[in-house]
Order: structure tokens, then sequence, then C-alpha cells
């Protein structure tokens, strides 16, 4: 992987002249090196990952859907569909027993429900979902939550 | 009663590092930069393989020599890596880190009164262990101006009649100095007129930055002359662990084994059972940790020299060894006053000999984000 994908992935908020600095390049460089890697869609959108136990309620379920897909364009005309709900944030195809993972986030259990049972559950092509509410995160894009750094290091050693 | 503790246990003075050590602790919210570990957790899958082991059972001896299974996979590391041959059976010792196998070199080749030269400065243990071995080390300075590299020169004017073996470091603690092909053929020209040994300490190899590493016994004709000694600790973040190995002649592998045997009897298994995973299957995580370290260096590199403390880039290690005589301070008083002052602990450069003197050691085995909060610290420092 790109050494400034690297460094963006541990933390977004690294500006351009530091991480021309670390890597020995010229901060102009590093800027077109970003614009380029944006403009290509690698990089898609610079953002935080919250703890959102923490942060304030919010309840996120993984629903399983099954969809009849269509001819000529299979499962992506539902896709589309199913993707532009704000309170989708995740939409995979997946091989196996389903057709569509959808995590879907709500402010209680009653608005995920709703949202289930009136809006994707109603769509012509979906012929059934199994919802999951997700109980509690352990990890995330790599990070661990619920997780108190301490060092255990002594402070000066040989 | 009468004393009870040795001349020989005297005779060493206890080390600097320590005196710091007891300085810090205790002070709240210190950012070290005077670790010489990584701060990196040893990666899970060793960690898991470690406790696999414990679940199976491993928590016997083993061989004097160590698990063969490891000294095998240590044996085609070196193959692969450097194009070196060594018989697992007769050529490689596993130790308690490269500690115990710089002990046991020592041990095993000098006699009473044979001199052994080091170049300063240098890693705190490598006096003390010729003295306790009844040997006298001899210190070779190197300088700035030559990158902390030892020169033919040098060597050659500290070698007396005496002169049995000669230590060297590189990538080097506390420098981050390290040497070129070249440099070291030239080292190994004055190594052979001497007929010398040569303990080459290379347990920082891993983390080089420019350049490729190449060990001292893969130069023409050092093979027999060299006890190369690698381990864990510092490439896989394994320090706990303790496993270190030598690398040297059946002859010499032989005598330190006897050394090893009488006093450790074994390198613990489930360090060797770790380490076994660590060359199967680290590449990946030591690489990511590598790019990381060589980050920190260009950042903590750049930032002392911008701030007026002149600064090499270290083309290893972990270490930036900046020059702090433009404070008018000596590297005591520029150690203790930074973290009097502002809370951050370095090593002053005379606790790795007389020639660290005007410099201090920064571990960059430090968070980036806690590197930053010190270089900014260091800055407020020198400015007051
Ligand atoms: C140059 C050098 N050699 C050896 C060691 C000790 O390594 P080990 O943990 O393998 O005993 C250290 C540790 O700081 C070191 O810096």
């Amino acid at each position: 992987m790109d050494e400034i994908l690297e460094i963006l992935e541990k933390d977004a908020r690294t500006t351009p002249e530091e991480i021309a600095r670390m890597t020995g390049r010229s901060p102009a460089e590093v800027k077109a090196a970003i614009r380029e890697l944006e403009k290509k869609g690698v990089i898609l959108k610079y953002t935080a990952i919250i703890n959102k136990d923490l942060a304030d309620s919010a309840v996120q379920a993984l629903i399983e859907v099954k969809v009849t897909p269509q001819r000529g364009i299979g499962y992506d005309a539902v896709a589309e569909r199913i993707i532009k709900f704000p309170e989708v944030l995740t939409a995979y195809l997946l091989s196996g027993t389903y057709d569509i993972l959808v995590i879907v986030e709500g402010r209680n259990l009653q608005e995920v429900a709703t949202f289930v049972s009136e809006k994707l559950a109603t769509l012509d092509q979906v012929t059934g979902t199994v919802t999951h509410f997700m109980l509690k995160k352990y990890k995330e894009q790599g990070v661990i939550f619920h997780r108190k750094k301490r060092n255990k290091r002594l402070l000066v050693s040989p | 009663m009468r004393d009870p503790v040795s001349s020989r246990a005297k005779a060493v003075p206890p080390s600097g590092i320590r005196r710091f050590f007891e300085m810090v602790i205790g002070m709240p919210d210190v950012i070290s930069l005077g670790v010489g570990e990584p701060d990196f957790v040893t990666p899970w899958h060793i960690r898991e393989a470690c406790i696999y082991s414990l679940e199976q059972g491993y928590t016997m001896y083993t061989s004097n020599f160590g698990l063969l299974e490891l000294r095998e996979e240590i044996s085609r590391f070196y193959g692969k890596r450097h194009g070196l041959q060594y018989d697992p059976e007769g050529e490689i010792l596993v130790t308690t880190g490269v500690s115990e196998a710089y002990d046991l070199a020592i041990r095993a080749v000098v006699n009473p009164g044979d001199e052994v030269i080091v170049h300063e400065p240098s890693y705190v243990s490598y006096k003390p262990c010729v003295t306790f071995a009844g040997g006298v080390p001899v210190a070779v300075a190197t300088s700035a101006d030559d990158g902390f590299k030892l020169t033919p020169e040098a060597l050659e004017k500290a070698i007396t009649d005496r002169t049995k073996a000669l230590v060297l470091n590189y990538p080097n603690n506390p420098t981050g100095a390290t040497m070129s092909e070249k440099e070291l053929e030239e080292i190994a020209d004055v190594v052979v007129e001497h007929d010398l040994i040569v303990i080459s300490d290379e347990v920082y190899w891993m983390l080089t930055y420019e350049g490729v590493h190449r060990p001292f016994s893969s130069l023409n004709g050092m093979k027999e002359r060299t006890i190369l000694l690698d381990g864990f600790s510092k490439a896989y973040a394994m320090t706990g662990f303790r496993i270190g190995f030598s690398l040297a002649s059946p002859e010499i592998t032989e005598a330190m084994m006897k050394l090893h045997q009488y006093t450790m009897l074994c390198a613990p298994i489930t360090g060797q059972m770790s380490a076994i995973e660590a060359l199967r299957h680290g590449k990946k995580e030591v690489d990511a940790m590598v790019r990381e370290y060589k980050r920190r260096r260009n950042v903590i590199v750049k930032r002392l020299n911008d701030l007026g403390l002149p600064c090499a880039t270290p083309g290893g290690a972990f270490y930036a060894f900046p020059d702090i005589t433009s404070t008018s301070l000596t590297s005591e008083e520029f150690s203790t006053g930074l973290l009097k002052e502002e809370k951050v602990a370095v090593v002053p450069g005379t606790a790795f000999g007389e020639s660290g003197e005007g410099f201090v050691r920064c571990s960059y085995a430090t968070a980036m984000e806690d590197l930053k909060t010190a270089l900014d610290r260091i800055e407020r420092f020198i400015s007051s």
C-alpha cells in the first residue's frame, strides 16, 4: 500500500507537511499525491471513528436481505434503492445464504424496526429479511474499543 | 563482618542509566524518550503462539543449545536473508537474550589480562562484562565527525600485544550509526592483520533504514573470526521473552555452550516457542514497525536540527543522538534540566562512555503523538 495511505489510515489529521517530513518528500509532492488519490476515489472521505456507546445512544442492526435479482441488472437496481436511505450505513453484496448485508443505524430499537418493516422489507425484489441488533462493538476498522492504554515499560532503560 | 562484596563486583560503577531511572520514577506525566525498547507490544500472532505453547504443555527445559526447531529456523533465516550458512547443530546457540550471548562470548574468548576493544559511545554492558571476565576493556572513542563509525586508524591505535577481541555494534545503540560494507571491510583488514576475534552485536540489524545491512561474518574471511549476536528483542518487540542467539564456529560455540550449560542451562522454552513463530510469520509486522520507526526518525531528526541541536540522520536502531553543546550545558545538566523543567526524559550521552559528552540519546521508540509533544517541550526548554 502507498505509504501516504498507511499514514492517513492511522491518523487522517496528519497534515501534508507532516507526511512530507515523515517520508522525506516535499509538501507539494505529498499534496499532489493526496489530490490524485482523492480524484481516483482511493481516498473517499476523512472521518472519525466514534464510540457511540459513549457519545450518544444509537442502535445499529445488521440485516440479512434476500433479494430476487432482476434480469439484465442483477442486484444493482435494488441495492441502489437501499443505499439511498440515510439510515443505511453499509451495504455489501455477499455470496451465501442471503444476498445483501445492510447495516442500519437508528436512534432506538423502534426506529430501526420501523425502517426495516416499512422501507426495506416492502421493496418489490426483497423476499425476506433477518435483523440482528448489535449488542456490543469490540473492534471496528482496525480500532479496538473499550481499551485503556497504559504504559507498561520502564521509563528509562539501556 | 568481613566485606561481603567481591572486588570484581565493586570494580564496575553502577550504570548511569540506572541512576537516571531512579530520578524519573515517581514523576507524573513524564514523556520518556529514554526507553531502549520498542513501544509496540509483541505482534499478536507471536503472543498467541506463545499462549498455545503453554496450553500444549511446553513448560520444560530444552537442549542446552536451544530447541533444534528454532535453530533450524534461524539457520534457514540467515541463509535466506544473508546467504550465510550456519549449521543448526554446532554453530548456533540460543541464549537468554543477546545480553547473555554477549557475556558468554566474552567469557569464552577472554583470558585474564586480555584486552577487548569497545568503540564508544556504546551499549552499557560491553565494558563491565569484560571486567567481570577478568579482561581489560579498552574504549575507542568514535566521533560525530566520523558519523560514530569505528575507523581503522582509531582501531589500529588501540591495539596492543594483549588485544584479543573487538566488540562491534552497528546499527549502534546509542547513536543509531550504521557502517557500510566498504567501511566494515577496512575494519576486517585490521582484524586479520592483528589476529582478532570479533564479537558483533547486530541485534538492531532489521531496523536498518538506509541501504542493506551486511552481517560482519559475511565479509571475506570473517566467518571463522566472528561471533555474531542477534536476537528477537528489538525487531520483533520481544524484549520480555528474553531470546537471543549466537552464530559462531563450532569451537567457539562449544565453549559458549559449556558456560551456558553450567550457568543458564537453557533459554526459556516459552520464549523459544514464540521465537519460532516470529521467524516463520513475523516479516509483515516487522516491516510495518520498521516503516513507522523510519517516519518517526525523519520527524525527530528534522526537528532537532531545526532547533539547533545538530543530529545526523541515524541509519538504524531507534535512537537519535543530537549534539547539545549549543546549549552550553553538559549532557547530564541538559538531561536533568529537561526532566525537571519540561518532564521529558532523555539519557545523557555520558551513560554510554565519556565520548558521549555533549550528546543525549533520544529514543524514537515512542508513539508519534508523544514524540511531537516531547519535541515541543524540548523546544521550550532550550529557548527558556
Ligand atoms: C546494543 C544492544 N545489545 C544488546 C541488548 C540486549 O538485548 P537482549 O534483550 O537481547 O538481551 C541491547 C538492549 O538494549 C542493546 O541495545
